[in-house]
């Protein structure tokens, strides 16, 4: 009969048992309520071996992607290790390639990326600075169009870790960095379906990647992609991104000034009231959210109130700025 | 019984379809909304989801002591039968756009009637 490995001990699983079943008769205590694969609180990740598809209906897309699964509904056919979600972490020691300043605030950070070393565009890692202190930063690069890890890091004041990027450290420097984690990425599928892609500040780095990826895994579908910032000056990687909207029909970006006449070629508002003018219904939208928390918290439920679907809307509010 | 109606709405499919339309009539009705400010959306569509099954006489480990936690800071807050019965119009609204009949959209009602005094703390 399958183990099942959780919190570093072993249980055994009987005939025909669940991963839930299993180990609360051996006295595990863990979350559940229905145990019929419905309400969604005993969801865990399968760290080793693979979860049954029965345990994966009805799982968003980008979890289901990531070994999430649920424990009530699978009957293991292998041994299985599970975790609940987000504790699932382990750490990496890599190589700092460059460090390039992207606008007065703004520094884009390359690492090599070990081996071994998975994630989805979209996704967010922890960097760990010298004296120990993480902070969480999203990962703007692409596996199979990168091999960097690329970061997009605002230059917090009195920010620890931001601080210590842009001051003390230089390429060829050893960082640890987290696995990846979160669930704002791109997945295949529904080619042709709209997606609207919207983001503050250093929001716009998880954007970039999820809309690189759609295109590379042939995404035919309009992708509109809105940046916003108070002022010109706080946008950055306009000319690629114009360049991208020119090079690729389903690609649209929107970049967004919320005080004074913005130049030619950007719209005035905020990012998040400018997309809503734009796209008033959102019926059968995939939608991502990135950025400030506030910013993301509201447009989730404006969004969702347009018609987009809770499954399709993939938010990542930026927690903490204020201390980052 | 309950288990016979679960199917004869259309099971884990028809709570699939329901969840977005409920949830999407609660946020837009100003008799209640203001209890759902500043919650997590993700989370707080899983527990409709949860909610709407226990309701369709599906599988649940619901208990009324669950009921009392889980809303005790709502009844603090304010929360009474008004509010309660504007939860149970948009539940039988969401189930009227699925096409349900009306005597199956009843013993909905019925099941989350059942829920009205642990919810509201009496």
């Amino acid at each position: 009969m399958p183990t099942i490995v959780f919190e570093g001990q072993d249980y055994q699983c009987e005939p025909g048992e669940s991963v839930l079943d299993c180990l609360t008769r051996q006295g595990v205590s863990v979350n559940y309520s229905c145990k019929a694969g419905v309400c969604q609180s005993c969801m865990m990740v399968a760290t080793e071996g693979e979860p049954t598809p029965a345990s994966q209906v009805g799982i968003k897309e980008t979890l289901k992607a990531q070994g999430h699964f649920l424990i009530c509904s699978c009957v293991p056919e292998t041994d299985m290790q599970v975790a609940v979600p987000d504790r699932a972490g382990s750490s990496f020691d890599t190589t700092v390639l460059s460090l390039h300043k992207l606008n007065a605030d703004v520094v884009r950070l390359r690492l090599m990326r070990p081996d071994n070393y998975d994630y989805l565009p979209g996704q967010f890692l922890g960097l760990v600075n010298d004296t120990g202190v993480t902070r969480s930063y999203s990962l703007a690069s692409v596996p199979g169009l990168d091999d960097f890890l690329e970061l997009q890091i605002r230059h917090v004041p009195g920010g620890q870790v931001s601080g210590w990027v842009v001051e003390k450290l230089q390429a060829g420097d050893t960082v640890t960095i987290s696995q990846a984690a979160g669930q704002c990425s791109y997945l295949p599928g529904r080619e042709a379906q709209s997606l609207l892609l919207v983001g503050t500040g250093t929001g716009l780095a998880p954007l970039v990647g999820v809309a690189r990826d759609a295109l590379q895994q042939g995404h035919n579908g309009p992708i509109h992609l809105y940046h916003g910032s108070s002022t010109v000056e706080g946008l950055y990687l306009v000319p690629e991104l114009v360049a991208m909207d020119e090079a690729n029909a389903a690609f649209h970006y929107h970049p967004c000034v919320s005080q004074g006449t913005p130049p030619q070629g950007m719209q005035s508002g905020r990012a998040a009231d400018v997309a809503l003018e734009d796209f008033a219904r959102l019926s059968g939208w995939r939608v991502f959210l990135c950025g400030r928390e506030d910013m993301v918290r509201t447009l989730q439920k404006k969004t969702f109130l347009a018609g987009a679907s809770m499954t399709d809307i993939f938010a990542d509010p930026f927690v903490n700025l204020a201390v980052a | 019984m309950s288990e016979a109606l679960f199917d004869r709405l259309g099971g884990e499919a028809a709570v699939n379809a329901a969840v977005d339309i409920f949830y999407r009539k609660v946020l837009a009705d100003d008799r209640i909304n203001r209890f759902f400010d500043g919650v997590d959306m993700d989370k707080q569509a899983a527990k409709q989801k949860a909610f709407l099954t226990m309701a369709f006489g599906g599988p649940n480990n619901y208990t009324g002591e669950d009921m009392r936690k889980g809303h005790a800071h709502l009844v603090e807050r304010g929360l009474n039968d008004s509010h309660f019965d504007a939860v149970v119009e948009n539940l039988g609204g969401t189930l009227k756009e699925l096409g349900v009949a009306d005597d199956l959209i009843g013993e909905v009602a019925a099941i989350a009637e059942t829920t009205r005094n642990d919810v509201l703390g009496k």
